[in-house]
């Protein structure tokens, strides 16, 4: 893709689409995944679709320890969207590698670890299991889930704290897997925190998590929640998404970050959903929460998602990666 | 209870199918909906016990606003019937998805993805069975109750309700159960009071009970049954953002056959539970009503600390 007048033209194959993508060194046969936290660790889906098809599957977030979650309800649909307040429910690392990391190698997906601790040495040990793990293609740092008791916990809102979990991380792993920062939105500056997290050595970015979000059951005057805020995810946040991932991209396009990428989550849907996020930046993108609608919604997504970047003229998936900027960038060029 | 890990996906329970339902008939049923959904051979393979997840709102082939399913339990299954394989289901017109459920014509396209969950487990032979149902609750029953029957079981249905407009499936389980029993909390039909009015003299020891209904009357049931020496298994009803076992939304605290409480997922190892196995202290003892997580629960939070 050279030139604008090649859009839309007649003559494009979208058969010799080239879906292939690269997450800091991870070959991807396509570039939509699973969302951490919306595909357990695979196995349930399984049972509907084919994992192994997948760009890969990101699983729920793995602790050190089995953690028993939140009490209930846990969950308020909301306009398209819905709040969960699960509270990183697990079975801990230990029957993690013993019974999930076994299935997904079998079953022949491609792996991203999803991982979350109280401090940055637990961050570290779990990091440092998996990363010698075959079958572990990367690791997510979740230092953005916005269901823990503390608040204070939110490693994803304070530069500096993100910056020690990334930095605990990537030294244990030592490039072994490439290592992916998980953000929250709920910051002023996203491009700062996704500074923090490179110069800590990050590979890449995912962006984004939830967002913190209440109900009030009106009738009952009080909470709907039983952990009283949940974080939103769906439809609702896409536009939240596709934002972050703009600033940072732009930030990167403009040499103020370390370009670095960018997996894009939030709100997809369908394959122009998807679209907007790889054209606002993301290299890869994750569904999550339609598939709690449709347990087959990553696999259409990414047939979709080829159809529409092919339909608009691209020849591969990786000439449309923030391509919505050179379009603004070529609006504002003085000799157009 | 039969241990409800991971394993159990693997049971040889049949399995979901993501399906475009045609609603053949949508008749009222006293305060009720009964729908008739013609499906395909695998959705139809379902069993007693297992459910269906419906998406509401909008055009099947178009994203809806409405993002989650609703979860219905099947009435019955027909794998090759006048209208071909058909599921059915029994709705009440309650929130704004089941509402709409409830308006569907015949033509209409349903999204639906079924079977989901365990069956009911099959009683060790010559078991003396009852079958307990709360309102809609009852939907399952006739359809397990036929299957028990043929299998050789004695079978005896409770039908229990608000008032007689809100009984379902009684004519039915006349037709197909060795025994039917009625209440009725006004006593517009049948007894009046709850169905624990009349469970006891049911009960022998080694009877199985299985239970639908409100979490009220599960309780109940598994008190008395426990009291009686019956075993109850309890199909629970938690509001659930997948039915497929991805979202850990759908949990209840249940005791486990190696005596370790885990927050259990519902919607796979369920929803059909043991009574026994169920943590009843802490069902509804949890902020706003919910479910608290026990403190000897795998993973529960310690004291002034993160969970360890």
């Amino acid at each position: 893709m050279s030139t604008l007048s090649t859009f839309g033209s007649a003559t494009f194959d979208p058969a010799a689409f080239d879906p292939g993508t690269s997450v800091a060194g991870l070959a991807l046969a396509n570039p939509v995944l699973t969302a951490s936290g919306c595909a357990a660790a695979g196995r349930e889906l399984g049972r509907l679709i084919d994992v192994a098809a997948l760009g890969a599957v990101v699983t729920k977030t793995i602790m050190r320890d089995a953690r028993s979650g939140r009490p209930t309800p846990r969950m308020a649909e909301t306009p398209s969207g819905m709040l969960n307040s699960i509270g990183l429910q697990g079975p801990g690392i230990d029957a993690f590698l013993a019974t999930d990391l076994p299935w997904l190698r079998r079953a022949g997906a491609t792996t991203i670890v999803s991982v979350a601790g109280g401090d940055p040495e637990e961050f570290a040990e779990l990091a440092g299991r998996l990363a010698g793990e075959p079958g572990v293609g990367a690791i997510e740092v979740n230092i953005s889930c916005p269901n823990v008791a503390n608040r204070g916990l939110v490693f994803a809102c304070d530069p500096s704290s993100a910056s020690a979990v990334v930095s605990a991380v990537t030294e244990a792993v030592g490039g072994r897997v490439p290592v992916l920062a998980k953000l929250s939105p709920d910051v002023t500056d996203i491009v700062a925190i996704a500074g923090a997290v490179l110069d800590a050595g990050a590979d890449g970015l995912s962006m984004i998590n939830t967002t913190l979000g209440m109900v009030i059951d009106v009738t009952r005057m009080r909470p709907l929640l039983a952990g009283l805020t949940g974080g939103l995810s769906g439809p609702a946040i896409r536009p939240i998404a596709v934002r972050c991932v703009w600033q940072v991209h732009a930030a990167m396009r403009a040499g103020i970050l370390r370009p670095a990428p960018i997996v894009g989550i939030g709100g997809v849907a369908t394959g122009r959903d998807a679209a907007e996020l790889v054209l606002a930046g993301a290299c890869a993108v994750q569904v999550g929460t339609a598939t709690f609608h449709d347990p087959g919604t990553p696999a259409r997504v990414a047939t979709d998602l080829a159809a529409v970047l092919a339909g608009l003229g691209f020849a591969r998936f990786a000439d449309a990666v923030g391509h919505a900027h050179t379009v603004l960038a070529r609006e504002t060029e003085p000799n157009r | 209870m039969s241990t409800p890990s991971l394993g159990a996906l693997d049971d040889g329970r049949p399995g979901p199918v993501a399906v475009r339902a045609v609603v053949v008939a949508n008749r009222p049923a006293g305060a009720y909906h009964h729908l008739v959904l013609a499906v395909d051979d695998r959705t139809a393979a379902a069993r007693p016990g297992q459910f269906a997840a419906v998406a509401v709102g909008a055009d099947p082939d178009q994203p809806t606003p409405t993002l989650l399913r609703r979860a219905f339990s099947l009435h019955r299954a027909t794998p090759a019937g006048p209208d071909g394989p058909t599921l059915e289901l029994v709705v009440a017109p309650r929130g704004t998805g089941s509402t709409w459920v409830t308006r569907r014509r015949p033509g209409d396209r349903l999204d639906l993805v079924a079977p989901l969950g365990r069956p009911f487990p099959a009683p060790p032979p010559s078991t003396p069975v009852v079958l307990v149902g709360g309102g809609y609750g009852s939907a399952p029953l006739g359809w397990w109750a036929r299957e028990l029957r043929a299998a050789g079981h004695a079978v005896t249905v409770v039908a229990g309700a608000a008032d007689a407009s809100r009984l379902f499936g009684v004519d039915d389980a006349r037709a197909l159960a060795d025994r039917v029993l009625v209440t009725t909390d006004d006593g517009s039909a049948g007894t009046r009071g709850r169905v624990t009015a009349v469970l006891p003299e049911l009960l022998t020891p080694g009877t199985w009970v299985y239970a639908c209904g409100p979490m009220a009357m599960l309780r109940a049931v598994t008190e008395v049954s426990a009291a009686h020496g019956a075993r109850a298994w309890c199909a629970v009803e938690e509001s659930m953002a997948c039915g497929v076992g991805v979202c850990m939304t759908c949990v209840l605290p249940v005791r486990w056959d190696d005596g370790v409480t885990r927050m259990t997922r519902t919607c796979v190892e369920g929803p059909t539970l043991d009574g026994a196995a169920l943590r009843w202290d802490a069902i509804g003892a949890g902020p706003g009503g919910g479910s608290a997580v026990p403190a000897d629960c795998l993973g529960a939070p310690r004291p002034g600390g993160g969970p360890r």
